[in-house]
């Protein structure tokens, strides 16, 4: 008899039990095991109920918010909507990279938060809040600078490996239109950085020693992670629905950011421009992965002015507090 | 060492008072979301500077034309294979004693894509040209410098020089939805820094570059003039591409005549 495979379900009970009576609902929060859904829950909660999940592991975040490890492509997660009246979504569980291959990544990604707002359709959730990436423009020669959320989504004529988030993006547009009352909100912020980031420019700042593209500094953007946090409360809390760039008004070139968060920065060829692809792909560099490559040569600089007129968005942290903290970092980690 | 040593000459207190002067919008480390740098437009400023007094030896006339602040278009012919014209422009804008600002100059498309260079333009104030980046400059209250020729302009033959070339409509539609004020300028003497003799297409499709000109190895020391028209205003609603094009050919007109004015003072070419 073949071992009786471990349910979803079951995954959910052994997880925080706390069975929750909230007649004023939850909001469920995705990505737990993540520090930016650690600080939005650290904001949301004095105030809101939550519950949080995350397809890694079930994270302990505090004896009254329930957690759990799901996989969203499991039957499993409709259980959280039977179990919890949920309110509203914070979809931030992304996976970024996966060494099982692209497949997998779309699947976890695209696949996995279609599951998601069906459910949210279903159980008439009433307000929807997504985590997109600049990513989803594209880093082109041709981009113009402060890109609104209007400009064409390019990033998979780039590379295959950007296409779930272009997907996403699409897919999420789809279910605003679709279904108008689940007032969505999607979100695309500029690099996000600070302390526990482990996204590809986390991994990236925290190292000493990095690629720069022989010839190239573009202009970046950056946002501290309690700062987009900040960003995630108050598109909850004013529930106005559409699609928002999120970046603070201030740019700084890529040598200027390696010198700032004290990191050696190893010029790497060009050209020809397949060059340093393979050799990211060959070296493995989870920091610097191929496909993200044109993103340290041309500038995708969005424009988050809708934001900020929209939700009184203002960061309060600034690019050297984000770089500082790398600096300092490391030289805690060589004392 | 170089760096600072080269800093040292060509940001001379002169040019340092100048920069003191302009007006600056950018990010807590001197940074636009274009990629203008005030470090590096100093340097470029303070090399310019040099070539425009003494090498280039630039007069210029009309220069309280350029509103000291808001937006303006400074629409320009375009000549000399290297676009020298855009820096002396650049140049003029930025010591303009009505008051001085810093101009930024629409540029090749290609230009990001060189390895070096495109960066280097860009933090001394070169902007690829996209109709997006002119109109969200203008919308910053910037002074733009378009060239509607493109490389039209830029890469023709010594023989067609002062010959103005087919201008885009582009720079007008901009100027009427966004109303921006045109500045006319007739640029005399770039046409002769780089005389070109022809162009070698085959290798310049080959390089993925505009022209690849027969000419000779540095640019030659010839006198510019710079004529600076009044403002030109256009107003109202965009009735058709006709109406557009007839107006673009009024700013041309314009033009023709500065640059006949610029060529009427020229004692000679050197």
């Amino acid at each position: 008899m073949p071992r009786k495979k471990k349910s979803e379900t079951s995954q959910a009970a052994e997880a925080c039990a706390c069975p929750v009576d909230a007649p004023e609902g939850e909001i469920l929060v995705t990505g737990a095991a993540g520090v930016l859904a650690q600080e939005t829950i650290a904001k949301l909660h004095p105030k809101y109920r939550i519950v949080a999940v995350d397809f890694r592991r079930a994270v302990e975040i505090g004896e009254d918010i329930p957690s759990y490890r799901i996989d969203f492509l499991k039957r499993g997660l409709e259980d959280i909507f039977r179990k919890h009246r949920i309110k509203a979504v914070i979809h931030l569980g992304r996976i970024g990279t996966n060494p099982q291959g692209g497949f997998l990544r779309y699947n976890a990604n695209v696949i996995g938060t279609q599951k998601l707002f069906d459910l949210c359709a279903k159980y008439k959730v009433g307000q929807v809040i997504v985590l997109s990436s600049f990513f989803v423009y594209g880093a082109n020669a041709y981009n113009p600078a402060l890109l609104n959320e209007d400009t064409p989504l390019k990033a998979s004529d780039l590379t295959l490996n950007l296409i779930d988030s272009v997907e996403l993006e699409n897919l999420s547009n789809i279910y605003m239109y679709k279904y108008p009352d689940l007032h969505m909100t999607i979100l695309r912020p500029c690099n996000i950085a600070g302390p526990g980031v482990r996204n590809n420019i986390g991994r990236l700042l925290s190292m000493k020693v990095v690629p720069v593209l022989w010839g190239f500094n573009p202009v970046m953007q950056f946002i501290h992670v309690k700062d987009m946090a900040e960003a995630i409360m108050l598109a909850y809390e004013k529930k106005v629905p559409g699609v928002y760039n999120v970046a603070p008004e201030d740019w700084v070139a890529y040598k200027d950011v390696l010198r700032r968060s004290g990191i050696k920065g190893i010029p790497l060829p060009s050209i020809p421009p397949a060059f340093p692809r393979f050799i990211s792909r060959a070296l493995r560099w989870k920091a610097f992965p191929s496909y993200l490559i044109n993103y340290f040569k041309y500038p995708t600089i969005i424009d988050g002015g809708k934001f900020a007129r929209t939700f009184g968005f203002k960061p309060k942290r600034s690019l050297e507090e984000i770089f500082t903290h790398y600096r300092e970092m490391k030289k805690r980690a060589f004392l | 060492m170089t760096r600072t040593l080269l800093k040292k000459l060509l940001i001379t207190p002169d040019v340092e008072e100048i920069i003191d002067k302009i007006p600056k919008d950018v990010g807590s480390f001197g940074y636009d979301p274009w990629g203008f740098r005030w470090e590096s437009a100093k340097v470029g400023l303070g090399l310019f500077k040099k070539l425009y007094d003494h090498y280039f030896r630039v007069t210029a006339h009309g220069l309280e034309n350029v509103p000291p602040k808001g937006r303006v278009l400074i629409i320009a012919n375009h000549s000399g294979q290297i676009p020298f014209d855009g820096a002396l422009i650049g140049v003029a804008v930025a010591t303009n004693p009505a008051g001085p600002r810093a101009a930024r100059a629409m540029i090749e498309r290609f230009f990001p894509t060189v390895p070096f260079l495109g960066n280097l333009l860009n933090q001394v104030g070169g902007v690829i040209g996209d109709p997006v980046n002119c109109i969200r400059m203008l919308r910053r209250e910037e002074a733009v410098i378009v060239f509607p020729e493109g490389v039209r302009g830029s890469g023709k033959l010594y023989r067609h020089r002062y010959q103005l070339q087919r201008f885009g409509n582009g720079f007008m539609h901009i100027a009427m939805t966004e109303k921006a004020p045109i500045v006319p300028v007739g640029v005399v003497g770039c046409e002769e820094t780089m005389p070109s003799l022809a162009n070698i297409a085959p290798l310049a499709n080959m390089l993925a570059v505009p022209y690849v000109p027969v000419t000779v190895p540095f640019p030659l020391p010839a006198k510019v003039i710079l004529n600076f028209g009044k403002p030109l205003h256009y107003t109202g609603d965009i009735d058709s591409e006709e109406g557009v094009t007839q107006k673009v050919e009024e700013v041309k007109t314009v033009i023709r005549g500065l640059i006949e004015k610029g060529l009427s003072e020229r004692k000679g070419v050197f």
